[in-house]
């Protein structure tokens, strides 16, 4: 009889987790708990000014503290080729600074040593002579041509402007303005936040000059990509390169870019001939590695008096810090900013945008964005909810007038994606159901009467994930596909690698369902292993919510070729012609006598003691998956706020989200990625961003200043599912891993907002402070949120 | 000498004062010598191998530290080694046994308390002290109890859910009253 | 995250700590809770010579009222134990407020009162509540010991008026002249953040009289304001909109914050008064509840 497919821990069954064993015992493997034979320590000096010459570095005291093996300069490195190192998006970054310092944090020097306090202790002995020069904290002050240049490095680049970049149809969108009823305008700062990932960056760099070998552990969501980095920025060939990805705890991006520290270490290793282990701290990770947003964000929507939206204009102006060092498909300058309004038909828009160098961290895409995918959707939500005020129309009606109906898949947007498949209007109606809101105009009437503030906020959104198809995608011009290898042993058990990497996300767990789905062996008898570049098949890793989309179905492709394989083997033990041949979960049975068959495991032994003549023996395979098309997942929320009117404080009352991620592998698994990126949307909304202050320094480089919500801040999530399969997905999966942290920010700063309507304020930029609050509901004036500027 | 060789290092580092301590840890008594300097959290991960307690800022605000000091909880990157001389540590190494886990890792697992297992450690030692004190928590003193361990991937739902199932399971194993 | 070297010493009677104070001239610092010194040297933003454990000094873990009704709290009691305290709520709910307030619950397992008092953060909450109740700090030094009024304890930013071979054995709150009333609010992001603005309020009430008035403010100036003073205008008066509306904002102009990325200093301002209205508004109704 066919299994039971969630008895075998199949697709559809809330297995527990098989990392957990590990992680509860405290027995997992991260990269500070890896130790080598002879590890030295690595500790890095970080500039504390933002923009400035440097007149010298000074390290022979330094060198002179015991147990002192290494300490590196820019100089050193340049000798080596190796002060600069190319970035993935064309651009150079400083391994270790020579002639300037460009944001602070920056790299300056390192110290290799017997242990991190003696690392540490030397560091503090570096003596540092620089000659400040002003420090550009936002992309208006980068393009005063009274401000000075950042990257006076580079040739052929004359200002701070990055790029120019556009998309869509500006004739088509200029004409739909020019028919609108109506114009509504919006204007926004997404802050620059960090992904802060709990465990810190760092890497194990182990050179052995005997075998010509490097092995570095390293944290990396996406260790064949650093395989290959390495190989063309050290020229050690790649064979001779084994990146090995261990526990990660967390990534949510801040773990893809290959950084300094890295680098620094790979030389160490090879100058001492010993391992050397970099860890770096909170307020390295904080302060120099990749963040995200930072951009502003403005746009307008040419609307139709009934309440349809007839065109969109928007233009965003990013903020890159010192390096464009973006992780992105190459050929989008802005990343997949131009998926906004995709689960909305807008006939015609027109996207522009500017990017810029500042004296801050490189980055901006990373924590939870899928490539700008969480802008474009806060963006999005945004001036959807300024225009139904704008026009006079409920928040819930304007959006369900506008949104993509069923009927019209697969949708071609108009900056030309392709979206396939949603029940938008029904995700939106089981909201409204649970979030009561029916009956909340009459309660915020009534509850306003008597003095308090209460507001409801929606936001949708729907995601390009798994990027991407080869014919679109790619990133510095390798091709975003990803893999699966597959071997069942003789015993009918079997080990699976792909080229992904979790951090969380429960891929030991996950992958092996999608086996016992294909294959019916029990999932427990199925291994996972991820991240070993010498063992694992070639992937383009973990972010961007890519890995269910491509990963997940090259899962279950390599799954099916041994089940083909399989097939084969069976009928031969059978004794009948292939066509004769019927599968249920674990067994191949004769068409007719269902009585006759083989399970998975006889085919498995035969493999290796009984194939038929032609056939090779094993039962081994593996699978590339280049994705036809993206993703498209889609979620509404729906946020219920009180603000306190005296203080600006908020508390929210109740939040509903309602997730279509098509079908759901492991529910357990997607609720509980649903809960984690809201609480870092609520994060953002309400407490958590980096800015500076007016001499250019960093508020946000340690966990005082920025802020992460804690048990008890963090509201409670009321969660419901809708499945709309995706077509084109063998397993008909969309991807969850970032859907809350694109969609929800708008759906708390939109309740707030609704809380505080009758003050006429448009905009209060995150995070919603209470102080911002409270001068908007004082001003009636919208609350910018852009770092201050010296005057004068 | 504990075994067959002790490496004497070099010269330049024999004059550092280093302090005798005692400290039991997951029962068992362990003596060392360390500078003062040395942090707890630093004793127990490279003097021990005591991996499954961790670091993970610069500033007393993460948690992932957590142990439980003479049984308080306690972020041990906040004391130095030698504070701790003559006094009882607990490392999430000393939950439950070989056999048997402890009900509060248990409960993680069957609710999904975790998911990067970063901060899980200090969590669920901060959960066992609050069980200890207050076996019928309500939610809100769950997440009271546990606001001081940050956690960036479960949004603490589950986490919340993971220590009520373990308090239901320590009630229920009570032996009963005669 | 590493601190540089020192040394130290675990002295097991108070007459062999302070010897070690007054042996290093300045260069030693007393190490209690450690939660607010130990972060400070893992940064090397403090760097002293020497630190001296005073946690192995028997009988310093003492919170008891004395035979006069005055309140002692001993060097060595941890923030929790007046969090988990059955009696503080009763005698002295300006404390009771603040107790769950302070840092963290883990954090609060281990850091002192006393230890807080003499750090002088300007956002401290116990210097708050301690300003607002009046006390002195009991200090020991080679000559015995003297008492330091509270009101003059804190010198400026992390600066105390403790000699540097002086310990503070103990905080001291004198008792109420009346029925004990007060509370503390404070404005904060999260659990653990330094405060936006804080307020303290501790009343003596006779009947639905003011007897005394005490008053004193976190994170809205360089160091803790005392707005004792400025709250003085309640004495003798009943708790009613008017009074109430005075006091506020008194105690409001009393504040001396600085405009920073938590806020302007307009908004914490308003942020004392709202907090010094409710807190007096919640008395005064629960005034009215017991009449």
């Amino acid at each position: 009889m066919a299994l039971d497919e969630i008895k075998i821990g199949g697709m559809g069954a809330s297995r527990r987790r098989v990392e957990d064993n590990r992680f509860i015992r405290g027995k997992g493997k991260y990269i500070d708990d890896v130790v080598l034979p002879g590890m030295l320590h690595m500790e890095i000096l970080r500039s504390t000014v933002a923009h400035a010459n440097i007149k010298s570095i000074d390290t022979s005291a330094a060198w002179e503290v015991p147990g002192v093996r290494l300490v590196l300069t820019g100089e050193m490195m340049a000798a080596r080729n190796l002060a600069w190192m190319p970035t993935l998006s064309y651009d150079t970054q400083a391994v270790l600074a020579t002639d300037k310092v460009r944001f602070q944090g920056q790299e300056i020097a390192a110290v290799i040593a017997d242990d991190p306090y003696i690392a540490k202790d030397a560091c503090s002995k570096i003596v540092v002579e620089y000659e400040q020069l002003p420090a550009i904290t936002n992309p208006f002050m980068a393009q005063d041509p009274a401000m000075p240049l950042i990257r006076d490095d580079k040739e052929n680049q004359p200002t701070n402007k990055i790029f120019d970049w556009e998309i869509g149809d500006k004739e088509r969108t200029d004409q739909a303005f020019a028919e609108a009823d109506v114009i509504s305008t919006i204007d926004l700062h997404y802050p620059r936040s960090h992904p802060s990932p709990m465990e810190n960056c760092g890497s194990i760099a182990d050179y052995d000059r005997a075998t010509g070998k490097l092995t570095v552990y390293m944290t990396s969501q996406a260790p064949h990509i650093v395989r290959a980095a390495v190989a063309m920025v050290a020229e050690i060939p790649e064979q001779q390169i084994r990146i090995i990805s261990p526990d990660l705890g967390g990534g949510f991006g801040n773990k893809v870019p290959i950084y300094p520290g890295y680098v620094i270490s790979i030389l160490a290793s090879i100058l001492t001939e010993r391992p050397v282990k970099w860890i770096e701290d909170k307020t390295g990770n904080l302060i120099s590695t990749g963040f995200g947003r930072d951009v502003y964000l403005q746009g307008q929507l040419a609307l139709r008096k009934d309440g349809k939206i007839l065109g969109m204009r928007m233009h965003t102006i990013s903020d890159h810090g010192a390096f464009y060092a973006d992780a992105q498909p190459t050929k989008f300058k802005i990343g997949l900013m131009h998926s906004t309004f995709a689960c909305y038909d807008v006939p015609a828009a027109h996207l522009t945008s500017e990017g810029f160098y500042t004296n801050k961290a490189p980055g901006g895409v990373a924590y939870r964005c899928s490539f700008r995918v969480t802008e474009a959707m806060f963006f999005q939500e945004r001036m959807i909810h300024a225009a139904a005020n704008d026009l006079g129309m409920d928040q819930a009606e304007f959006r369900r007038v506008n949104l993509v109906k069923d009927d019209m898949f697969p949708y071609r947007t108009a900056f030309g994606f392709l979206t396939d498949s949603g029940q938008y209007d029904k995700c939106m109606q089981v909201g409204m159901e649970a979030i009561g809101y029916a009956n909340f105009k009459a309660e915020q009437e009534e509850a306003r009467k008597r003095g308090k503030l209460l507001g409801i906020g929606i936001s949708t959104m729907t995601e390009p994930l798994g990027a991407g198809n080869s014919r679109e995608y790619d990133i510095i011009g390798i091709k975003m596909f990803d893999s699966a290898e597959l071997r069942v042993h003789m015993t009918g058990k079997a080990i699976l690698r792909t080229g992904a990497k979790t951090q969380g996300q429960g891929h030991e767990t996950t992958w092996a369902q999608i086996v016992a789905h294909e294959l019916g062996i029990p999932a427990e008898d199925i291994l996972v292993e991820e991240g070993d570049t010498d063992t694992a098949p070639f992937g383009m890793g973990t972010y961007a919510s890519r890995s269910t989309p491509v990963a997940g179905a090259a899962v279950a492709m390599v799954a099916r070729k041994i089940r083909a394989k399989a097939r084969k083997i069976a009928a031969h033990l059978l004794e009948v012609s292939e066509e004769d041949i019927e599968w249920e979960l674990g067994r191949f049975y004769v068409r007719g006598n269902q009585e006759r068959g083989v399970t998975i495991q006889d085919c498995a032994l035969a493999a290796y003691s009984n194939v038929p003549d032609g056939l090779e023996p094993g039962l081994e395979n593996n699978a590339y998956y280049d994705p036809p098309n993206l993703t498209w997942p889609f979620a509404a929320y729906f946020c219920k706020v009180e603000v306190d009117a005296e203080t600006g404080v908020w508390d929210v009352l109740k939040f509903v989200a309602v997730d279509d991620c098509g079908v759901r592998i492991n529910p357990m698994i997607v609720e509980g990625q649903v809960m984690g990126g809201l609480t870092e949307a609520y994060a953002m909304a309400n407490m958590q961003y980096i800015t500076f202050d007016e001499e250019g320094n960093c508020i946000g480089a340690n966990y005082m200043d920025y802020l992460l919500p804690t048990a008890w801040e963090t509201p409670g999530f009321e969660l419901h599912e809708v499945v709309t399969p995706c077509p084109h997905h063998p397993i008909g999966a969309k991807g969850i891993g970032e859907c809350a942290t694109v969609g929800g920010p708008a759906a708390f700063v939109n309740a707030v907002m609704n809380a505080i309507e009758h003050t006429g304020v448009r905009n209060v930029d995150m995070p919603l402070m209470p102080n911002r609050v409270y001068e908007a509901l004082q001003t009636g004036q919208d609350v910018s949120g852009m770092p201050p500027v010296k005057v004068g | 000498m504990s075994s067959l060789y002790e490496v004497i290092p070099p010269a330049a580092g024999a004059d550092v004062p280093v302090r005798r301590i005692t400290i039991e840890v997951n029962g068992e008594s362990r003596t060392l010598d360390v500078e003062p300097r040395l942090l707890l959290v630093h004793l127990l991960r490279q003097g021990l191998n005591l991996t499954g307690t961790h670091s993970g800022c610069d500033t007393t605000s993460c948690g992932a530290c957590t142990v439980l000091f003479d049984g308080r909880p306690l972020k041990s990157c906040t004391m130095f080694a030698v504070m701790a001389d003559g006094h009882k540590v607990e490392t999430v190494e000393g939950m439950g046994s070989a056999s048997e886990l402890h009900p509060v890792q248990e409960g993680f697992k069957q609710e999904h308390g975790l998911q990067c297992g970063f901060c899980t450690p200090g969590m669920m030692l901060a959960a066992k002290a609050l069980l200890e004190r207050n076996p019928d928590p309500t939610e809100d003193e769950v997440r009271w109890a546990l606001s001081g361990n940050l956690c960036r991937c479960t949004g603490y739902q589950n986490i919340v859910k993971s220590v009520l199932w373990a308090a239901e399971k320590m009630r229920n194993d009570q032996p009963q009253e005669a | 995250m590493y601190p540089s070297r020192f040394a130290y010493e675990a002295p097991k009677t108070l007459n062999e700590a302070i010897a070690i104070l007054q042996a290093n001239g300045g260069e030693a610092k007393i190490l209690a809770g450690g939660q607010s010194l130990i972060p400070m040297v893992k940064l090397r933003f403090a760097s002293p010579e020497v630190l001296v454990d005073i946690n192995n000094i028997p009988g310093l873990d003492y919170m008891r009222i004395d035979e006069q009704g005055n309140l002692r709290i001993g060097a060595l009691v941890r923030h929790e134990d007046l969090e988990h305290s059955t009696t503080l709520a009763a005698t002295h709910p300006t404390l009771a407020a603040a107790a769950s307030l302070v840092a963290d619950p883990i954090v609060r397992t281990r850091g002192t009162f006393v230890g807080s008092l003499c750090h002088a953060d300007p956002q401290g909450d116990w210097s708050a509540t301690m300003v607002a109740l009046g006390g002195h700090i009991v200090a020991q030094g080679p000559n015995g010991r003297r008492q330091i009024d509270i009101r003059e304890f804190v010198l400026g930013p992390f600066t105390n008026a403790l000699a540097y071979n002086e310990i503070a054995v103990e905080a001291v709150i004198p008792p109420a002249k009346g029925r004990p009333a007060g509370s503390y609010l404070k404005l904060e992001r999260r659990v653990g953040d330094f405060a936006t603005a804080s307020v303290a309020v501790a009343l003596d009430m006779n009947g639905a009289t003011v007897g005394r008035a005490g008053c004193a403010l976190a994170g809205v100036g360089g160091k803790t304001i005392d707005a004792n003073d400025a709250i003085s205008v309640l004495v003798g008066k009943t708790l009613n909109a008017e009074s109430i509306e005075a006091a506020a904002d008194a105690v409001a102009e009393a504040a001396d914050p600085r405009t920073d990325h938590r806020g302007s200093a307009d908004y914490k301002r308003h942020i004392v008064k709202t907090f010094v209205t409710r807190i007096l508004n919640n008395i005064a109704n629960s005034e009215q509840k017991a009449a």
